[in-house]
């Protein structure tokens, strides 16, 4: 038993063997430091393993696949819970900035509250007209707050409107910007008197019936006089922005923009126990001293 | 043992194709993309592959073969040519003078033996590149023989599965 494996013995011993494939891998090895030449076979067997290669991988390169598979599940729900966070954050954010912009002004408003030496009433817009060419707004103070017709209302930078129709808790305010709203104004320059009124468009006064010759220039700031008893006066109505002169006209066409923002803010203040005003207290019906105020100011 | 000895000797020429399939299944094994650990404590499936079957046939499994799967090597670890040749060469050798000493032990008595080849075998690896200077390898180069020689049982054990289910219709 023991020789049968020396019966089918054939070819060189071992040692022979590998005496000569070690010299053969020897050899290699130097020419493959030396030479180019081994490079080819090496590119040779390359090309042929290459397939097995490819097999190899494959296990590997399906798992990749299913990891990006699984990846992508996990990102889409990623992906829709960082959205919904992102719009959460989104209201806060824009919370916040309403917030800022909002202190911002209330602040401003205390300021020009104490330059005018007059109780002021904070109050907020309720709601402002849906029809565009109503130039009204309400307020959510009322006759419970001590609103009472013709008081003023300002904002940080000048006057916006003024009372005209109160309710228990709100009250109506006719914006200078309406078209039959008149203040009576100087000009800061040079203290000329007139009256401006609305134009019935959102960001533009008119100075009505100034001759073609009267001293007026575009900047101009337009405050109120204090003339008529309603506007307290110096607080800041408006600026000439335009000056037309036509010859064929009397009257000089003079456009202002209204220095406050009448159409912008949230937040305005109530001018309380402005002036003692004889012609409210003459009107016992608050709920139409538009017209007598207009007309009184109209006298000015 | 002497009958299944005998046998196995006899059902050479039915054994080729397993050969062969063994040792392009262990190159494909050797070519798989493993991450570090893995890769560090991959056993030389060729290595073991051809010692293998050289302990177990040897007439059919020739050094050639092993000198070819050694260059086959060679280009997948894009070493020197000529490098894991030289080292299979050496394993094939130690194979062949050992194989009627190893085959009187079963498989869990053969690790020892299979460890002292297999580290003889990379230290061939070692020193050849180190010589060309190509190649410097971590202790932890030497891991592999150690884990080769205990997937030895295991190998043993499939290998043998499918030699006795090619061997066992023609002794029927």
């Amino acid at each position: 038993m023991q020789t049968s494996p020396q019966f089918f013995k054939v070819g060189p011993s071992p040692l022979a063997q590998l005496f000569f494939f070690v010299l053969l891998s020897v050899a290699i090895m130097v020419a493959d430091t030396r030479s180019d030449f081994v490079s080819e076979a090496r590119r040779v067997i390359g090309s042929v393993i290459s397939p097995l290669q490819k097999l190899a991988y494959l296990p590997f390169s399906l798992q990749d696949k299913l990891d990006q598979y699984i990846e992508d599940f996990r990102l889409i729900e990623d992906i829709d819970h960082l959205r919904k966070a992102y719009l959460t954050s989104r209201h806060d954010f824009f919370r916040l900035q309403a917030l800022t912009g909002e202190n911002e002004r209330l602040r401003a408003l205390l300021g020009a509250a104490k330059q005018t030496e007059l109780q002021p009433v904070l109050a907020e817009i309720l709601y402002t007209p849906r029809d565009p060419f109503s130039r009204k707004i309400t307020l959510d103070k009322g006759d419970s707050s001590g609103i009472k017709p013709g008081q003023v209302v300002i904002d940080d930078l000048g006057v916006i409107g003024q009372v005209t129709q109160v309710f228990p808790w709100t009250s109506e305010v006719t914006l200078i910007t309406d078209k039959n709203h008149m203040v009576p104004v100087q000009i800061d320059r040079n203290g000329l008197r007139t009256v401006i009124s609305g134009a019935g468009k959102n960001s533009e006064l008119e100075l009505r019936f100034l001759s073609i010759n009267t001293d007026i220039q575009e900047g101009d700031l337009l405050s109120t006089s204090g003339i008529g008893g309603v506007y307290p006066s110096g607080l800041p109505v408006g600026r000439v922005v335009h000056i037309e002169y036509d010859r064929s006209h009397k009257f000089a066409r003079i456009i202002c923009a209204p220095v406050a923002g009448v159409d912008r803010h949230r937040q305005v203040l109530i001018l309380i126990g402005s002036v003692p005003t004889p012609v409210i207290s003459d009107n016992p019906e608050p709920h139409a001293p538009q017209k007598n105020q207009k007309t009184r100011n109209n006298g000015t | 043992m002497g009958h299944d000895y005998i046998a196995q000797e006899f059902s050479l020429p039915a054994n080729k194709t397993l050969i062969y399939l063994s040792l392009a299944t262990a190159v494909l094994i050797n070519l798989m993309p493993f991450d570090k650990v893995v890769l560090a404590l991959r056993p030389d499936f060729v290595a073991l592959i051809l010692l293998y079957w050289n302990i177990h046939q040897p007439r059919q499994v020739g050094m050639g073969v092993a000198f070819l799967t050694g260059l086959i090597m060679d280009v997948i670890d894009t070493s020197v040519m000529g490098q894991h040749a030289l080292a299979y060469c050496l394993i094939t050798f130690l194979a062949l003078i050992l194989h009627r000493r190893l085959r009187l032990f079963n498989a869990l008595r053969q690790i020892p033996a299979v460890l002292w080849i297999l580290l003889l075998g990379q230290a061939m690896v070692f020193l050849t590149g180190v010589l060309v200077g190509t190649y410097a390898p971590e202790w932890h180069f030497f891991l592999a023989s150690v884990t080769g020689a205990l997937c030895w049982p295991v190998l043993v054990f499939l290998l043998g599965n499918f030699r006795k289910q090619q061997i066992e219709p023609d002794e029927i």
